[in-house]
């Protein structure tokens, strides 16, 4: 039952992006271009990356603000290291930015697993404090484009058969989530403490690991996914990405990923981020006025939950009638 | 919810309270040493002016939170608010309509949330607040697109700079305010209700608690109290734009949660939040006035919000958690 209703969901946000994708298409021609559809994938890509660690979080019925502030402090600590050190290989900075984000996430994990903080509060408090130290780091400075050495930069510009790196890395991760959640151990454990975490604690999974482990993976897709803004917009600064926070939670809450923890699909993380991303890509197309964008992505946001509110409302009293009969 | 107990020195020392008064002297010893301008009767007085605009709404959001819900939309209803006055002053309504105005969409904004969530059950007070707190900076910017707004008339500056004999106004509101939700709070039927919804409110439901009104209700009176702080707000600034406030609900949030209101929601005293405010407020003043940039600030609020919820995790705390 509940698998009809959540594909009987899916179809619909599947319908709904057709939909607007053909009514963009007939407003303007150039929407449905090889050359615009790619470079929606690549402004997609890293909230789709951080989508997928969101999606974990939630699932643990968690949710974690700080991730705008872990995302600017690891993209600020990468960009200062190769301004300094001008010949660091790209592949160190990425290297660095994922061990920064995992050390914020752990620090976020700890609190929420053994500190018995409620996530939402712990990922608050760490928000301003990593911003905080956002600023100690650079002094208050920008880290400017002609600071970082082509290299770097070369990250979000460089391609691999012609699709661009920021699009293979979003595949790659969606593919290793996808694995995780379907076949791994750990993976299937988020869902259990998720959906009901005390039964998942009598049939002997370690709630306070899974959690802590949630939270570390979420900071190190923040830190990766903060070189590669750092790198793709050629400029760190202190506000980086700040609230970006929310448009991720969006995204997952679009993609049908329930606040209460327990469910949440690869595939439907895509299709919000991928609604999201039409969204933030068509309407300068159409000409809406930008001043108009903000409510637009807050009212479909509003709509596609409570629609998804009322497809589980129909499903339980559904089931209701079948016990009656 | 806390029983009624024989009264005990230790226990009653032992509060929370008590150790947000011992950080705040600790704040203001520590400012003294710093500057030598900080102990100076005027300059305490008036800092109170720059951070009281949004304690106004510290006060419902001690409700929410002890209900268990949570409201992020209130820093944009406070733009909303702010540029629907002035939009509507400079369209030639009187000021004093202008004012009106603003409380009145401060109200209706509330009243939305509140509908949806009551109405939408399935959906939690973040997701409905997070789509809310979008649309309406959404609406605000519809409005106002990039400009901003203001020349408003002289008098209007009172309310966020005026004094009566020595006291600034705002402080004189806020303490009014202050004695209205602790008396709502801790001496009427309502305030007990509202922590029986924030125990558990099914059980609140069938004792017969209406739930669903008063849930209405404080999240109305927030819409309210933003469209109040829009008032000080946009008085302190002479003008105003789409994106003033941003950042006010997550302050506002931090003040509460450090005032010892549990986030699970039940739990916690409206002087505990007051107490935060001031802490909060003094201890940016304090800051500032020896050039510490405000992220620095942020390094201690942080380091105290996530202090405040991780020590009454600790067994020592009398409080049964």
């Amino acid at each position: 039952m509940a698998d009809t209703t959540r594909s009987f969901r899916d179809a619909g946000l599947l319908g709904f992006i057709i939909a607007l994708s053909v009514l963009v298409q007939i407003l303007n021609p150039s929407f449905l271009s090889l050359e615009n559809l790619a470079d929606m994938a690549k402004n997609t890509a890293i909230l789709s990356i951080l989508s997928v660690g969101m999606m974990l979080v939630i699932i643990t019925r968690g949710i974690d603000l700080s991730i705008g502030a872990t995302l600017a402090l690891s993209g600020m600590v990468a960009a200062s290291t190769v301004a300094m050190w001008r010949d660091t290989h790209p592949l160190v900075a990425i290297t660095l930015g994922i061990g920064i984000g995992l050390a914020c996430g752990s620090i976020v994990g700890v609190l929420v697993a053994r500190g018995k903080v409620l996530p939402i509060i712990a990922s608050l408090g760490l928000m301003n404090i990593f911003r905080g130290i956002t600023f100690l780091v650079s002094d208050g400075k920008w880290i400017s484009a002609n600071q970082m050495p082509a290299s770097f930069k070369g990250i979000a510009l460089s391609s691999f058969l012609g699709i661009n790196a920021l699009i293979w890395i979003a595949l790659i991760i969606y593919l290793l989530a996808w694995w995780f959640l379907t076949w791994n151990r750990m993976g299937r454990q988020i869902y259990a403490v998720g959906s009901n975490p005390e039964s998942a604690r009598v049939s002997g999974i370690n709630i306070e690991r899974t959690l802590y482990w949630v939270y570390t993976l979420m900071g190190g897709l923040s830190g990766l996914a903060g070189v590669l803004w750092v790198s793709k917009f050629a400029s760190a600064q202190g506000d980086t990405a700040m609230g970006f926070e929310l448009s991720v939670i969006a995204a997952c809450v679009l993609g049908g990923v329930s606040i209460a923890g327990g469910s949440g699909k690869i595939s439907g993380i895509l299709m919000g981020t991928l609604l999201l991303g039409i969204l933030n890509n068509a309407m300068p197309l159409v000409n809406v006025s930008p001043f108009w964008q903000t409510f637009i992505q807050g009212l479909i946001i509003l709509i596609a939950v409570i629609i998804n509110a009322l497809v589980k409302r129909r499903a339980v009293r559904r089931t209701m009638q079948k016990r009656n009969i | 919810m806390e029983l009624q107990q024989p009264f005990s020195l230790k226990r009653f020392f032992l509060q929370w309270e008590w150790m947000l008064v011992l950080i705040f002297v600790a704040v203001n010893v520590i400012n003294m040493n710093l500057s030598p301008y900080y102990l100076d009767a005027e300059g305490l007085r008036d800092a109170t002016m720059s951070f009281l605009d949004k304690a106004f709404i510290v006060l419902p959001m001690v409700f929410i939170i002890i209900l268990g819900d949570i409201d992020i939309s209130v820093a944009s209803i406070v733009a909303l608010a702010s540029v629907v006055m002035a939009v509507s002053f400079q369209a030639g309504v009187p000021m004093a309509a202008a004012m009106v105005i603003c409380l009145l969409v401060g109200t209706a904004c509330g009243f939305v949330n509140g509908w949806l969530i009551v109405r939408f059950k399935e959906l939690s007070s973040v997701i409905v607040t997070l789509a809310t707190m979008i649309i309406f900076r959404g609406i605000a910017y519809i409005i106002l697109e990039d400009q901003s707004a203001g020349k408003f008339p002289a008098w209007f500056k009172f309310l966020g700079w005026g004094y009566i004999g020595e006291v600034p106004f705002m402080l004189i509101m806020f303490v009014l305010a202050v004695l209205f939700f602790s008396w709502a709070l801790h001496k009427t039927a309502f305030g007990r209700r509202v922590y029986s919804m924030g125990n558990n409110v099914t059980a609140a439901r069938f004792s017969g608690i209406n739930v669903d009104g008063i849930r209405i209700l404080i999240f109305t009176v927030a819409g309210l109290m933003s469209g109040v702080t829009a008032l000080f707000l946009t008085s302190r600034m002479g003008s105003t734009r789409p994106n003033v406030a941003t950042g006010y609900e997550l302050e506002v949030i931090t003040m509460v949660v450090l005032g010892g209101v549990s986030t699970s929601g039940g739990k916690g005293r409206m002087i505990g939040a007051v107490i935060a405010v001031f802490l909060i407020g003094y201890l940016r003043y304090g800051l500032g006035l020896i050039n510490i940039p405000a992220q620095i600030l942020l390094i201690v609020i942080g380091s105290l919000l996530v202090a405040a919820v991780l020590v009454p995790n600790f067994k020592w705390s009398p409080r049964a958690r």
